[in-house]
């Protein structure tokens, strides 16, 4: 019996999310003494995760699975978990994994965990840490069903390579229907995705105007990073609701998160917190944001950004 | 049209997050407790086609006498009556076995649902309620508009938008766009008077299972203490971000 991971790709192009869910299919692999298996749609090189431990490739290829849909990705995993003899069924907690997770686990009377942080703490019972309570806790939950379906939070794990020689099949499964038809994807583009940025910059009321916020372009394009704020300067209309992150805007679960003139309320907290290194920058020393941060400069936004900017360009040009 | 909304009964955003009985139970001392925010978009969208197209509007919770005040005050925002399936709800899998009956049994033409609760943050209510009532769904919905049996939705994606039509019955889980934040319904008096008069039934649970079991919660660990750079050593940051952190 092998472990089944669902790793997805935009554009034929594997996601950090679908090489970081192999990598910690892999270590569940090893775990339980098994092989890896993981199914892909459309991927144009479905090679390349043998890199980081896939041994065996299910490929399906048909142009009119372009465009996601979660019933009909679900049938196809749930194809690929039979064909693979498997029970144990790892997707992203991205957007789409958390889409189409819960039908696969319905499927197989599964128990699925979301969110999960950790590989498993023990198989027996299979005991999997996972968050809770929007990023303040975690809790330590069992699978009781035979079945599992795991969902990986983003960037808890990393990406891990380890390499294999895999086998890659052909897979074309049936493919299940659905009353839900795509009439249109609008992407916002040449701007990276808050979901997929792995540095994110963010600017709060403390900017002023919508004007100010060409500093925070500015210090997210040396970074490649994408741009974020908080609520009230999307509310204002400075920046679009996009790009509002919180409790009740986008969760970031980057890597660096540097807050710009942000005080860190609460509810601004609960969807950063997951970030691995957080900065601040803001002329308060009192902004609640500092307990929270792992690196805190307090300073006036309007001085500090644009040095580091030049700073940071210049550190760019020596490391290139 | 006949519309059910799903209800967490959630602890309010700002709550200090503490565990009792060895960290096996979340702790409720001096917790305020609120409509779930991802549900409260739902259920404002509920009332709007109520009030503009005419549609009844029933609210579900699985949970213990406790949610009674979260079932109220949705009645006090405009649903049409409230059921509580008296169960303490072990995990998604276990209430969304719950509401399935219930949606059988009613002739429901629409669930909405948010997205994920703010508690458990499981996010599997919507997408398990599908898969046991073979109906579709749509998740992380941000734009909703239903025309007799046709719908148009639009739901987030990673750095976009996507269009979606479909037709009923759906379940549609759903978050901040659904409606906008300054339509949010709250309770005036009229309707918290009328509230009271409105049913609030209170059913059985059906036998019905659970697939995970919480062993006990942890606290993130505490934080290292914030490193204060001066702002007039910015050399000092970008070392630390790239030899400390290794980010950059
Ligand atoms: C139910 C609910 C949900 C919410 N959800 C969210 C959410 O999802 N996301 C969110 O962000 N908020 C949310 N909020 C709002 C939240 O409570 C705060 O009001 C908000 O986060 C504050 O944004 P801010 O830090 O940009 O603005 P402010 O609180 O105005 O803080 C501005 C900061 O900028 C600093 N500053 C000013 N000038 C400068 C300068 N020149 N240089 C450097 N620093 C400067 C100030 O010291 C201050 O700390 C929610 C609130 C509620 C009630």
């Amino acid at each position: 019996m092998s472990v089944l991971v669902y790793a997805d790709s935009s554009e034929g192009k594997f996601k950090k999310t679908a090489l970081e869910v192999v990598s910690y299919g892999k270590a569940v692999a090893n775990q339980l003494d098994t092989e890896l298996t993981v199914v892909t749609v459309n991927a144009t090189q479905p090679e390349e995760l043998q890199n980081y431990g896939a041994n065996k490739i299910l490929n399906v290829n048909n142009s009119d699975l372009n465009v996601f849909n979660a019933k009909i990705y679900a049938g196809i995993i749930i194809e690929a978990a039979f064909t693979s003899n498997t029970n144990i069924i790892i997707v992203s907690s991205n957007t789409d994994g958390k889409y189409l997770a819960p039908l696969v686990a319905a499927r197989f009377n599964a128990g699925y965990v979301s969110n999960a942080v950790e590989v498993p703490s023990n198989t027996s019972p299979f005991t999997i840490k996972r968050k809770v309570f929007s990023n303040k806790a975690f809790s330590n939950t069992v699978i009781t069903a035979d079945s599992k379906v795991i969902g990986l939070a983003k960037n808890s794990f990393g990406i891990k390579e380890n390499p294999t020689t895999a086998e890659i099949e052909e897979f074309s499964p049936a493919l299940l229907t659905s009353s839900i038809k795509s009439e249109s994807v609008e992407k916002a583009s040449g701007k990276i995705a808050i979901a997929d940025a792995d540095i994110v910059v963010s600017g709060g009321r403390g900017l002023k105007a919508a004007e100010n916020f060409k500093m925070i372009e500015d210090l997210a394009e040396v970074l490649g990073a994408a741009t974020a704020c908080s609520k009230p300067v999307s509310d204002m209309g400075w920046r679009p609701h996009g790009e509002h992150v919180g409790q009740t805007g986008k969760p970031v679960a980057a890597n660096l998160y540097i807050a710009v003139a942000i005080s860190g309320a609460i509810q601004h907290l609960a969807g950063v917190n997951a970030s691995k290194t957080k900065v601040v920058i803001n002329t308060d020393p009192e902004a609640p944001f500092f307990k929270a941060a792992d690196y805190g400069i307090v300073g006036d936004a309007f001085e500090v950004v644009p040095q580091l900017i030049e700073k940071l360009k210049a550190f760019k040009a020596e490391n290139a | 049209m006949k519309i059910l909304v799903c209800i967490s009964h959630v602890p309010d955003t700002t709550s200090k997050i503490n565990f009792t009985d060895d960290s096996t139970k979340f702790d409720t001392n001096g917790v305020q407790f609120v409509i779930n925010p991802y549900d409260e978009f739902a259920l404002t969208r509920a009332i709007w086609f109520q009030e503009k197209q005419g549609a009844s509007v029933t609210v579900v919770n699985v949970g213990d006498a406790g949610s009674e005040p979260t079932l109220r005050k949705a009645l006090a925002i405009g649903a049409d009556e409230a059921i509580r399936i008296d169960a303490t709800p072990t995990d998604g899998f276990f209430v969304a076995q719950q509401i399935a009956e219930i949606f059988k049994s009613g002739g429901y033409d629409l669930i909405l649902t948010g997205k994920e609760s703010i508690d458990y943050n499981g996010g599997m209510v919507p997408g398990l309620l599908a898969s046991f009532l073979d109906i579709d769904y749509i998740n992380g919905c941000i734009g909703l508009e239903i025309e007799n049996n046709n719908v148009n939705a639009s739901r987030e994606i990673d750095g976009g938008v996507e269009k979606l039509s479909a037709s009923l019955p759906i379940i549609i889980a759903g978050q901040k766009g659904l409606v906008e934040e300054k339509d949010l319904k709250i309770p005036n008096m009229r309707g918290i008077m009328m509230a009271r008069k409105k049913p609030l039934t209170v059913v059985a649970p059906l036998e019905s299972t659970s697939t995970t079991q919480i062993q006990n919660f942890e606290k993130s660990a505490e934080k290292s203490a914030c490193k204060m750079v001066d702002a007039n050593n910015l050399d000092e940051l970008i070392n630390l971000l790239h030899n400390e952190a290794k980010v950059i």
